[in-house]
């Protein structure tokens, strides 16, 4: 408990450090449904990566740039988000996503150590754009699960979805 | 709140789900990934809808005043949305549910090959799609089998926390190909697990006189559960006499191994297969 209390305060510290991020960061202590043991340092990795990965959603949706995708998305959610960013320049739409902040909790570790879920409580600005003009503005409160997968240099967001509780 | 009428039988479901006035759009508050609903609009004249998503945007012309229409398959990503018209200001959210028909098992079992017999030595793990690639969040049961021919199957359910499950089982007592399953209803992922001997157990050497030399030759090789131990595997006789040692390294062939080494009067000899130890035979003088 203590040790995962302690991870969480170092995470909050990376996270307010990730360039371009403003989001604050709060990662409540492990809940795992699985047998393996998580190292401090793959928490850490997998909930930096991941917040990351929402910078790289709003660069993607809100400029229509498929090709950041690959960093940070991987599989389905890669296909979705791409089929997303084509519906919107079809049709002359942009998105700004502009995460606020996360709640994050890691709820399953796999037991061969491949994938990773997570929980988020997440807060966000969307901001929908018509030939730049500014159609909407929401503040979101929703909540998130997210399996993350590792690949060569960084764990991979697999699925990210928004779940009614 | 205000009702929305049903304009073909295509929506009867999306009327039957709970709505939600939301400024002058009333929305359902949930809908099923692919299902059919309707969005009512208030005021007057031509506006266009949108649906914005991170896993989706759908975008309409419609007549203010009206029910818009959503087809079936036409809004399939699980997620949450904002609805809005354009110009009015008038914002709804809806949110996608994962369907709870799941289509696609993605399981993962570890190793692919392992020893007969070890305890929690196989893992599995499983998480649920519909038919859309939306994680199933729904606790789902999930039924897990391992059967090896010739041994008796383990069966155990396991229900889904997050749209995922995972599970730990023995090796079976047999070696063989086993076949491991994880099916949700009358969908089923398999997995083959090889599952080979265990190290030599009980290992035993007969010694004979054949000429100058002791022939050496092991009873067939079997782990503790039976199973012989494959071919190839490397049998380490060793003789020590008068200080010296001679070791020979023989590769089992239909099950034992043999050799012949120098037959002093008073040598110890030894069997070993890496680190399990075999009978000693003293040769007599």
């Amino acid at each position: 408990m203590t040790r995962s209390m302690i991870a969480a305060v170092m995470i909050l510290g990376a996270g307010s450090m990730l360039a371009g991020a403003q989001a604050t960061v709060q990662v409540r202590p492990s809940h795992l449904n699985g047998p393996r043991e998580l190292a401090e340092q793959t928490a850490r990795a997998v909930v930096q990566d991941y917040v990351e990965s929402w910078q790289t959603l709003r660069d993607a949706l809100g400029q229509n740039r498929v090709e950041v995708l690959d960093r940070d998305f991987v599989g389905a959610v890669r296909d979705k988000i791409a089929e997303t960013i084509q519906q919107q320049a079809k049709s002359g739409l942009r998105t700004s996503y502009q995460d606020r902040s996360h709640d994050i909790q890691i709820v399953f570790y796999s037991p061969e150590g491949l994938s990773i879920e997570l929980t988020d409580e997440v807060q966000y600005d969307q901001q929908v754009f018509e030939h730049d003009k500014l159609l909407t503005t929401q503040h979101v409160t929703a909540h998130y699960i997210a399996v993350l997968t590792p690949s060569e240099t960084r764990w991979r967001v697999r699925v990210l979805q928004a779940v009614t509780q | 709140m205000r009702l929305v009428r049903t304009l073909a039988a295509g929506i009867v479901l999306a009327a039957a789900l709970p709505l939600l006035a939301q400024g002058g759009l009333t929305v359902p508050r949930t809908i099923e990934a692919g299902s059919a609903f309707s969005v009512q609009s208030s005021g007057s004249g031509q506006g266009t809808l949108y649906i914005v998503g991170p896993g989706q945007v759908l975008k309409r012309d419609v007549q203010l005043g009206s029910s818009v229409n959503f087809e079936a398959g036409a809004l399939y990503n699980a997620g949450h949305y904002l609805v809005f018209l354009s110009g009015s200001g008038d914002t709804a959210s809806l949110d996608v549910l994962p369907s709870s028909k799941v289509a696609d098992v993605s399981f993962l079992a570890r190793p692919s090959r392992l020893p007969v017999g070890l305890r929690d030595g196989i893992t599995g793990a499983v998480y649920l799609f519909d038919s859309y690639q939306n994680l199933v969040t729904k606790p789902t049961t999930v039924d897990f089998q391992l059967s090896t021919p010739g041994s008796a199957a383990q069966n155990r359910n396991i229900t889904t926390r997050d749209g995922a499950a995972w599970i730990a089982v023995d090796s079976s007592p047999k070696e063989g190909a086993a076949q491991f399953i994880a099916r949700v209803g009358d969908i089923a992922t398999k997995r083959i697990i090889g599952q080979v001997p265990g190290d030599p157990c009980g290992l035993q050497m007969t010694a004979r006189p054949a000429g100058p030399k002791v022939a050496l030759e092991t009873a067939p090789v079997r782990d503790c559960s039976g199973n012989a131990v494959p071919d190839g595997t490397i049998i380490t006789f060793t003789e020590s006499f008068n200080g010296g040692q001679t070791t020979v390294d023989v590769p089992l062939k239909r099950g034992i191994a043999k050799v012949e080494m120098p037959a002093y009067p008073g040598a110890t000899i030894t069997v070993a297969s890496g680190v399990v130890l075999g009978n000693q035979i003293r040769w007599g003088r």
